[in-house]
């Protein structure tokens, strides 16, 4: 997935930049669509698989869906983030403004980056591993749940919203634009699944470390009572003394 | 069936009546949570050079923001009350359902709320000479954002208990959930005070939805929670 990332970002750079036209309203600002669009979609992918993660960890208490959801918040933490920063830059050209706090799905996106945040800082308190992720699981199927708010927000209120409708179900791109933005979806797509593979197994590897190292510090503690107590024991019977 | 969840509404009420009882008997609420919302509108009103005008038009953010900002308090204390004494291991001893808990403890901090935004409305409209122009929009819009600041509060504030990390971990998680009704309730209220063109009708239904998706919520996950906090 790595190669194959290295090979595709520079081609989508190609046709984003070079070879795909500029649109006759955005200009040259649809090109930070390539990448702007599919980090958004995957932004929501990596938060509804968070959400799922947390159903399943709280169903089976499984630890392979808790480190899953955790991987996936922090993947999507940046995803959202950078279709902020995209967002903030296309819109200034577009809209004329950085930021639009009447546009609804701007200012939910944003919650649900800060929503993340707060995930995340739960996730770092330090506290007993079951509860910690229990309670996370439920900030994170909350956070998920949160997505359809964003979603359905631009069709409830479309009075109150800049935002423009999808360029994709309006039919209104040209070939070669519509290329590079499925480009842009299915590399994007490769790069959530190679970080969510990486995450995970660091994640996962992290979890191992703290059980071990806790069972460790355990049996060393144990053995240590032991060896203390026989030392006693060989002491008050004054015969032989063990180290 | 009925019988259950009338039950059920009875030891809610009950748990309600409580939580009240310990809010007038302590005077916390009246002798500092109180005077703690009228001082940040005071300070909204240094801040923004005391200039009436200005106030008048940010008057519905800031009215929110300070809900906010109580809220937070308010949720904290509701909390420190059953982790006293160990009140909360002997509600759980007792045949009250987690439920019941979410629901008597939700409607405690929903009646605090409003006696404290009730408060705040006549500061405001004194301090900065707001006149309402539209009582239903601004009653409605208040009620539907307290129930869902109220929900979300009781459900966060039990989440964030018992890691150590309460004071700070609490807004963190609290504030972006609230965030749509800080948007929402604060659009109404500019259409209520006449400050914005502003449908605010739509944005009650921005908070009716946040509203029962979080009650919801907090009904299913607070027993879960109450057990380890």
């Amino acid at each position: 997935m790595g190669a194959l990332l290295l090979l595709g970002i520079p081609t989508l750079v190609i046709f984003a930049f070079f070879l795909s036209p500029e649109d006759d309203n955005m200009k040259d600002a649809v090109r930070l669509l390539y990448i702007h669009v599919p980090m958004a979609i995957f932004a929501y992918v990596a938060v509804i698989m968070t959400g799922i993660g947390s159903v399943f960890y709280l169903w089976k208490k499984s630890r392979w869906w808790d480190t899953v959801a955790h991987a996936s918040a922090e993947i999507g933490l940046i995803f959202c983030g950078l279709v902020l920063v995209t967002g903030s830059i296309w819109g200034r050209p577009t809209w004329n403004t950085w930021w639009e706090w009447g546009d609804v799905r701007l200012v939910t996106t944003l919650v649900l980056f800060l929503m993340l945040l707060g995930y995340l800082a739960l996730r770092q308190v330090p506290a007993n591993p079951e509860i910690r992720a229990k309670r996370a699981s439920i900030v994170g199927v909350i956070t998920a749940i949160n997505i359809p708010i964003i979603n359905r927000s631009v069709e409830w209120w479309e009075n109150n919203t800049l935002h423009q409708k999808s360029s994709l179900t309006d039919g209104k791109l040209e070939n070669l634009t519509l290329f590079t933005l499925f480009l842009g979806l299915m590399l994007t797509g490769v790069c959530y699944l190679w970080l969510m593979t990486h995450r995970f197994r660091v994640g996962w590897l992290q979890t191992e470390i703290e059980n071990e190292g806790a069972l460790g510090v355990l049996q060393e503690r144990i053995a240590e009572s032991t060896a203390s107590s026989a030392e006693t024991i060989t002491k008050e019977d004054g015969e032989e003394e063990v180290i | 069936m009925i019988m259950r969840e009338t039950m059920m509404l009875r030891d809610a009420w009950l748990i309600t009546r409580k939580d009240l009882r310990i809010e007038i008997r302590s005077r916390i609420i009246t002798n500092q949570i109180a005077p703690y919302t009228l001082l940040i509108l005071v300070l909204f009103g240094f801040a923004l050079d005391a200039d009436t005008e200005t106030l008048r038009d940010t008057g519905p953010g800031l009215f929110w923001v300070s809900i906010l900002l109580v809220a937070i308090l308010a949720i904290q204390r509701a909390v420190d009350i059953e982790n006293s004494d160990s009140a909360q291991d002997r509600l759980l001893l007792s045949p009250i359902s987690s439920l019941s808990l979410f629901i008597g403890k939700a409607i405690g901090l929903f009646l605090q709320l409003i006696v404290l935004e009730i408060l705040m409305m006549i500061a405001m409209v004194t301090l900065f000479d707001s006149s309402i122009d539209n009582f239903l929009l601004i009653i409605v819009s208040a009620i539907i954002a307290t129930i869902g600041i109220a929900s979300t509060g009781t459900l966060y504030g039990v989440l964030a208990t018992g890691l150590g990390v309460r004071e700070t971990l609490l807004p963190i998680l609290l504030l972006p959930v609230l965030a749509p009704v800080v948007v929402g309730a604060t659009r109404a209220f500019g259409d209520g005070f006449g400050r914005v063109n502003a449908d605010g009708w739509a944005w009650v239904g921005l908070l009716s939805v946040v509203a029962v998706l979080y009650t919801v919520l907090g009904m299913l996950a607070y027993g879960q929670l109450l057990e380890e906090a």
